[in-house]
């Protein structure tokens, strides 16, 4: 045996121990394999699997699946640039190029002496403090090109990440409108013991009168959904917090879990509390790992007050404690399913539903799973009643919304509204300069136009996950789809045909009409590839992944149009410069050596 | 398979075929329409064509291609197809996506002729203008000219040919359904 392969062996059995040997935490094990390592060793694959009883393809299949997770060594500093439309904005790719010429590294490369890798990423969510970037795993925001120099000094002289300055790795709330939520102070177990007071049956009445609906996208009725896990049979139930927060342009559960974490929690306990749960999980996505530590101490605190653990305050069969678990840099783990496939270690592949997570979840048994903005708003029912709750908001939207407000505007961050409140409203309370569109929900959301601003974000009129990016009178809405077109064809997990493939036909599309050679063709092909997506895909990624364009297209067919080519059709690539390389190997350079459209007819006549 | 009479048009509609970088097998499956073909004549007439060994195309209502695109030859003949034919159907898995040649797409190509030429016959790479020059990459019809329809398979059957055809020659949208449609 090799030292190398020694260390290893030794490594893994550290790391396998301290896991408890748990195949449902490959993925956890692998995230750390990846930190040690700055990539998963081949070797390491076929150990792990035999270590966790797993077969070798599904280990694989892990390791290929996660963007976080390579096959070939990142560099020492692994430096991701947040590429949402809002970093773009913000001119996050002159900081990247000059960050590549000063490393000499390229995007997407490692340097030659492995000391730092550059490449992209997807959105963050840091939106309002951008650019930013993450330099291995850990956020720096509100990058600059003097900022960026410093960093690449500090990788120069290999100073530990933990040793920069603190002032890079502010994460500032920007809270800039807080109501009943953000507003309100919150006593750690008040909400808890408040549900006690009331017992399950009555607990569980008041979330049924507050009429709360999911904050994760589709709305679902919170109270119907833990009344189906809490009646579903099985022998254990399991509380998800769906801390995945991937969808671009969306940031307020970051805030949340940073600012008031003990409601998240508490929200957590209160739901295991009515379904009868004994284990939870937080699933955080892998660009917030700066919050880790800090959650965990959270997590000991209320272990220590007695909110976590067993017979909770003195009731005998209410126990429960929480678990983190990070996820890797994909999108579609935010969707339910594909989040338990990855609480599981697995690839995170959304699943076919029915079954429903309430009733067949994770390990097969009763799961809610829940946004931490719904569990955050549960606390809120728990202290006041479902009466109170509902006399916020509108009939069908009761309570208030978190929107995470970003793009051309003075004053981006967070803005806690009733439900209700119109989206012009929303422009005039932060500045909003010159609005051309609005961006609701973020890339999988809806495209809106000033014609539309008079309308509400409410379930039944404007439904929102809670992103709102604004673009100004002199952005270019193409650019803006072209983001998202990418940032899809990057998130599809290629599962089923019509997103893996849609998703890649649409973004060559749109990279063909931004180098100027699309045409009406084209115009005419994304148009129906949505339709192929919505109807035919198998989650909402797929679904909605060519909304965006759709829209664009719709409400600026000009910001298209300027580049199309004028004519009927345009090949996809050069193809004179396809035969270069024939041309070179042959040494010819004669006529018929040559592909040039115009005046070919002449030529072949002529012969 | 039920005999669906097509409507005749008001006059023979004129077909051209060619084959690009495929392997002939869809237009076997083609004539794999049997004693159909003698119903086709009587609504077509066929141009440029395998068939007819017509070897340039003049102004036709349809033209069917199978193969995809690998060399400058190729390119050439699709743009006539392109300029002629009111219609244009890729046939076929190498004609819809590249298929079976797009295999060497991961290799290059330059390589690829110094080992045939260089290394494995110790001579040279042949540079005589007769010769199509190869392009890097083998491509689907639609990323060089615009295609209008597309009948996927390996090859398609020939009553999937059949049935897209007598659609097309009546003035029908045509629609393969299941099983007809398949992708292998
Ligand atoms: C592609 C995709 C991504 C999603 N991402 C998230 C996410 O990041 N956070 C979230 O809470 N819900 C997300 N959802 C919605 C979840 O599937 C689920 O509906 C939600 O977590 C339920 O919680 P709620 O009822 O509290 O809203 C996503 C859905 C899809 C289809
Ligand atoms: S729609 Fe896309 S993301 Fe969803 S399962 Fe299919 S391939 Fe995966
Ligand atoms: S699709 Fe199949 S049968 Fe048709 S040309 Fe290609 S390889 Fe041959």
């Amino acid at each position: 045996m090799t030292t190398r392969e020694a260390a290893l062996d030794t490594v893994l059995a550290d790391l396998l121990a301290r896991h408890g040997r748990d195949p449902g935490r490959l993925l956890q094990i692998l995230l750390d394999v990846q930190a040690r390592f700055t990539r998963v060793p081949p070797e390491a694959v076929p150990k792990l699997a035999a270590a966790l009883d797993l077969p070798i393809g599904e280990v694989e299949s892990t390791v290929e699946f996660y963007s976080f997770l390579s096959r070939t060594p990142v560099g020492d500093y692994r430096i991701l640039f947040s590429d949402n439309i809002t970093d773009r904005m913000l001119g996050n790719q002159t900081i990247l190029d000059h960050m590549a010429k000063r490393l000499g590294v390229r995007a997407g490369e490692v340097s030659e002496d492995g000391l730092v890798s550059l490449d992209t990423t997807s959105c963050t969510g840091m939106c309002d403090q951008g650019p930013a970037i993450l330099v291995n795993g850990i956020a720096i925001t509100r990058m600059t090109l003097r900022r960026a120099d410093q960093v690449c000094d500090l990788v120069r002289n290999r100073v530990p990440v933990a040793e920069w300055p603190a002032d890079f790795f502010r994460v500032e709330h920007n809270i800039r409108r807080a109501d009943m939520l953000l507003g309100a102070d919150f006593m750690p177990g008040s909400a808890v013991k408040a549900a006690i007071a009331l017992g399950r049956d009555r607990f569980l009445e008041e979330m049924r009168i507050s009429n709360l609906r999911g904050r994760g996208g589709a709305g679902f009725t919170t109270a119907v959904k833990w009344e189906a896990a809490r009646n579903a049979s099985g022998d254990e139930r399991y509380v998800v917090c769906n801390a995945d927060e991937g969808e671009p342009g969306t940031f307020k559960d970051r805030v949340l879990l940073q600012y008031y974490p003990e409601r998240v929690f508490e929200g957590m306990a209160l739901a295991a509390y009515a379904i009868g749960a004994r284990h939870g999980f937080l699933y955080l996505r892998g660009e917030y790992l700066y919050l880790r530590p800090m959650l965990e101490e959270k997590l000991v605190e209320l272990r220590a007050l007695g909110v976590l653990g067993r017979s909770i305050f003195g009731v005998g069969d209410f126990a429960f404690d929480i678990e983190i678990h990070m996820g890797a840099g994909a999108y579609v783990c935010g969707e339910e399913t594909a989040l338990i496939e990855s609480l599981e270690g697995k690839a995170g592949r959304p699943r076919i539903r029915p079954p429903f997570p309430v009733t067949s979840g994770y390990r097969g048994l009763p799961t809610v799973v829940n946004n931490v903005e719904t569990l955050c708003k549960v606390t809120e029912i728990a202290l006041h009643g479902g009466a109170w709750y509902r006399g916020y908001g509108t009939k069908q939207s009761t309570g208030t919304k978190i929107l995470s407000v970003s793009g051309d505007c003075a004053r981006p961050g967070i803005y806690e509204y009733p439900f209700g409140v119109r989206i012009s409203q929303v422009l005039e309370d932060c500045g909003a300069v010159r609005p051309r569109a609005v961006q609701i929900s973020g890339a999988s959301g809806q495209c809106l136009t000033p014609r539309e601003f008079g309308r509400r974000i409410a379930f039944e009129d404007v439904p929102t996950a809670g992103a709102l990016m604004i673009f100004g009178d002199h952005r270019d809405m193409f650019e803006v789809a072209l983001n998202f077109a990418h940032f899809f064809r990057h998130e599809s997990c290629g599962f089923c045909t019509p997103c893996r493939v849609g998703t890649t036909i649409q973004a060559k599309i749109m990279d063909k009409i931004a180098a100027g050679h699309g045409t009406q063709y084209e115009m005419n092909e994304l148009e129906h590839l949505h339709e192929v997506m919505r109807t035919a895909s198998h989650c909402g990624l797929g679904q909605t992944a060519g909304q965006a364009i759709a829209d664009t297209i719709a409400e600026f067919r000009g910001d298209y149009e300027k580049r199309l080519a004028r004519r009927d059709f345009e090949p996809a690539f050069d193809l004179d410069a396809a035969l270069a390389r024939a041309r070179e190997v042959t040494g010819r350079d004669d006529a018929d050596s040559r592909l040039v459209e115009e005046g070919w007819q002449l030529r072949e006549t002529t012969r | 398979m039920r005999h669906v009479a097509p409507t005749p048009p008001r006059r023979k509609l004129r077909v051209a075929t060619a084959s690009l970088a495929g392997c002939f097998g869809c237009h076997m499956s083609f004539l794999d329409i049997d004693e159909r073909l003698l119903d086709l004549i009587d609504l077509v007439e066929f141009d440029r064509s395998p068939i007819t060994d017509i070897k340039h195309c003049g102004p036709c209502d349809i033209g069917i291609i199978e193969g995809g695109v690998c060399n400058a030859e190729n390119v050439h003949v699709l743009w006539e197809l392109r300029a002629n034919c009111k219609v244009l159907v890729a046939l076929g898995a190498c004609a819809v996506n590249g298929g079976l040649p797009a295999q060497r797409n991961h290799l290059d190509v330059g390589s690829c002729l110094a080992r045939v030429y260089r290394d494995r016959a110790g001579g040279e790479v042949p540079d005589d203008p007769e010769l199509p020059l190869l392009l890097d990459k083998v491509r689907p019809l639609n990323e060089v000219v615009r295609i209008d329809f597309f009948i996927p398979g390996c090859p398609p059957s020939g009553d999937a040919i059949w049935k897209y055809l007598t659609d097309l020659i009546s003035g029908r949208m045509p629609r393969l359904e299941h099983p007809m449609l398949h992708f292998d």
